[in-house]
């Protein structure tokens, strides 16, 4: 009485619309994985490249040193990576792979940065942003990552490194040790200070030094370009 | 716990696809038949054929619509002498049988009056003396097409059909609410086309259902049956293996509700009355001897409650999540954070097996209405109750359903209005 075959068929096509749309996704995030990968590539070489530039610093001068000498893709990378963190469509191996590659190349990218303001003494600002993904750790870490973004969207010289706090990565626990930061998150490093805690864009540039700092040179710039116009 | 809603999730989706993919083969398979049926029917048929047929239209408090709904009947290109009408006014409080008394001087009409029992009662008074070979019943807020009876009774020539089914489309739609109800009874109307072809129809609605008057003397009149007695009257027949079918091109009209609270209480009604009337005929579900009826389509009718509600909660709840992290971001950076539209990097595009499902379900249903309006009004037109109703019915639809279960757990009573 019951046409079983037209079941089977509907059954079918539907796994095959399941099958396919499986297939589609994990391809679709194989390509996402590969586009994080090469801007990870390309952010290892532009650390290459200012690592030559500077052994190179030596013999030729501070002034030789151009505009795009960190790289500048480790802003949107972090984002892609936040991203497929919280998306369920990436494998999870793959993502704890580009966040341990993301990690080491934001600490090279620091410590270019730190001899680089040694040598050439210039007072770039940076931030060391630790964090956790487990909101259970950290209920304060999402709202202190809408406030980093906004501050660095304000203050585009302004460098942002991020760690995952618990991590397991030997260079994140030297860097937690080096700078002796407590499991009160979120913690920032600012010019080695530690601040603990939640801190809105006003806070921290009215209590900051260096943020107060930026934001004086920002009006100042912002001020003299009128005058200019 | 998020694992077993993500394999919930995962299950209610490969349902509801299933579903789509067995009407749209249904669909394949009976487009032939459809077409010969409307070469069958557009034929001109010998008037001794048309056997006689009583229209019962139970009132209750329909002063406004039930004058239109007589002229309809009385305008009905259908042998005069052979279609009777018995007006039964069921104790309205308003003005409804004075308008019936209007009628009393036409040989064709006949009225009754009783007090208030329900409209199962004022349909059974009805059909107690009914003698004609055939018998419908016509809701009083709604009006028939000149055509509909005779695209109807001819299906009475295979001596099988018991009962024959119109489509029913939303009278004069004039608001959002109704335009929405425009598209969802196209919907309807495919639904209940493939429904017919499969056997499978558990509703003889009000609005113009045909019935042989021997299915009345054999399995008795209606019931109050969950205050929705024109369900249980279908379930009651594909009980009794006597068969169902659908004409849609007999196109009736319906009045339906201007505004939430009623379209919900409506809804709610039929859902609940669904669900009450499934459980009182559960013996018939998985059991092969009642077909698509029993093995497919009454499961899939009572799952896809729970599913559905399931799965806009579901979206509802990430929205919400969303509308947090939107909230959570304002209150610490307010408008100060500069703006950013959403990603156009193509990285940024949700590309989760969930989601790509959920769109190939989409473009599925989207294709099914393009069928349903095409059967419903013979070609595809678009008009902008499609709109409303691709992106607002979903997040209705849980209104009526949430009701409905909360009724059925905590016994409470049901009202037509």
């Amino acid at each position: 009485m019951v046409d079983s075959k037209k079941y089977v068929v509907a059954f079918l096509i539907t796994g095959l619309i399941f099958g396919t749309a499986i297939m589609a996704s994990n391809m679709l995030a194989g390509k996402k994985v590969e586009d994080v990968r090469s801007i990870e590539d390309r952010v290892a070489l532009d650390i290459l490249s200012s690592e030559t530039q500077f052994a190179l610093l030596a013999e030729t001068s501070c002034r030789d040193i151009g505009p795009g000498f960190l790289s500048k893709e480790l802003g949107p990378l972090g984002e892609k990576l936040s991203y497929a963190e919280n998306s369920t469509s990436f494998n999870e191996e793959d993502v704890d792979s580009l966040k341990r590659s993301y990690f080491l190349l934001e600490i090279k990218d620091y410590l270019l940065m730190k001899r680089l303001t040694e040598k050439c003494n210039i007072h770039p600002t940076f931030i060391l942003y630790f964090y956790s993904s487990d909101e259970d750790q950290c209920e304060d870490c999402e709202r202190m990552g809408y406030v980093l973004t906004a501050l660095r969207d304000k203050y585009p010289d302004l460098r942002v490194y991020s760690f995952d706090y618990y991590y397991d990565l030997g260079a994140i626990s030297t860097l937690t040790s080096i700078y002796k930061v407590k499991p009160e998150l979120p913690a920032l490093i600012i010019n080695g200070k530690p601040y603990y805690g939640l801190k809105t864009v006003e806070e921290l540039e009215s209590q900051v030094p260096a943020i107060k700092l930026l934001k004086t040179a920002t009006s100042t710039s912002a001020t003299s370009t009128e005058e200019n116009e | 716990m998020a694992e077993f809603q993500t394999i919930i999730l995962y299950c209610s989706l490969f349902i509801s696809l299933f579903f789509e993919v067995f009407l749209l083969i249904t669909y394949l398979e009976v487009r032939s038949e459809i077409r010969r049926e409307n070469e069958w029917l557009s034929r001109p048929r010998p008037e001794a054929l048309n056997p006689a047929v009583t229209i019962v239209v139970p009132c209750f408090n329909e002063e406004k619509t039930v004058r239109a709904t007589i002229e309809s009947l009385l305008n009905l290109d259908y042998p005069k002498e052979k279609l009777s009408l018995v007006l039964v006014n069921d104790g309205s409080t308003d003005s409804t049988l004075e308008v019936l008394a209007q009628f009393k001087s036409n040989p064709q009409v006949k009225i009754l009056d009783k007090t208030n029992g329900g409209k199962h009662t004022a349909v059974n008074l009805a059909i107690e003396n009914v003698t004609s070979a055939l018998v419908g019943c016509l809701d009083a807020d709604s009006f028939v097409t000149a055509s509909a009876l005779r695209k109807i009774v001819p299906h009475f020539e295979d001596g099988s059909v018991m009962a024959v089914t119109s489509s029913i489309k939303v009278h004069e739609p004039k608001n959002i609410l109704q335009y929405i109800q425009k598209t969802e009874y196209s919907w309807s109307i495919f639904l209940r086309r493939m429904l017919s072809s499969m056997g499978a129809l558990y509703v003889t609605p009000g609005p113009f259902s045909i019935f042989r008057t021997r299915v009345f003397h054999e399995l008795g009149g209606y019931r109050e049956a969950h205050m929705t007695e024109d369900m249980e009257m279908a379930m009651r027949m594909q009980k009794n293996h006597y068969k169902i079918v659908n004409s849609h091109g007999a196109h009736v009209y319906t009045t339906t509700p201007d505004n939430i609270r009623g379209l919900v209480k409506q809804r709610a009604r039929w859902t609940y009355g669904f669900l009450n009337n499934a459980f009182d005929y559960k013996g018939l579900f998985f059991n092969k001897n009642y077909g698509h009826f029993g093995m497919f389509i009454m499961p899939i009718a009572t799952i896809s409650i729970f599913s559905s509600l399931f799965m806009v909660i579901n979206v509802v709840s990430g929205w919400v999540q969303r509308a947090i992290q939107i909230f959570n971001r304002y209150q610490v950076v307010g408008f100060n954070g500069k703006f950013s539209w959403p990603s156009f990097d193509w990285y940024f595009v949700n590309t989760g097996v969930l989601s790509l499902i959920i769109a190939l379900a989409v473009a599925l249903t989207l294709f099914i209405l393009y069928l349903s309006i095409r059967l419903a009004d013979g070609k595809f037109k678009f008009h902008r109750g499609i709109l409303y109703y691709l992106f607002l019915y979903t997040f209705m639809v849980p209104l009526w359903l949430s009701k409905a279960l909360f009724d059925t757990i905590f016994k409470r009573k049901v009202s037509w209005r």
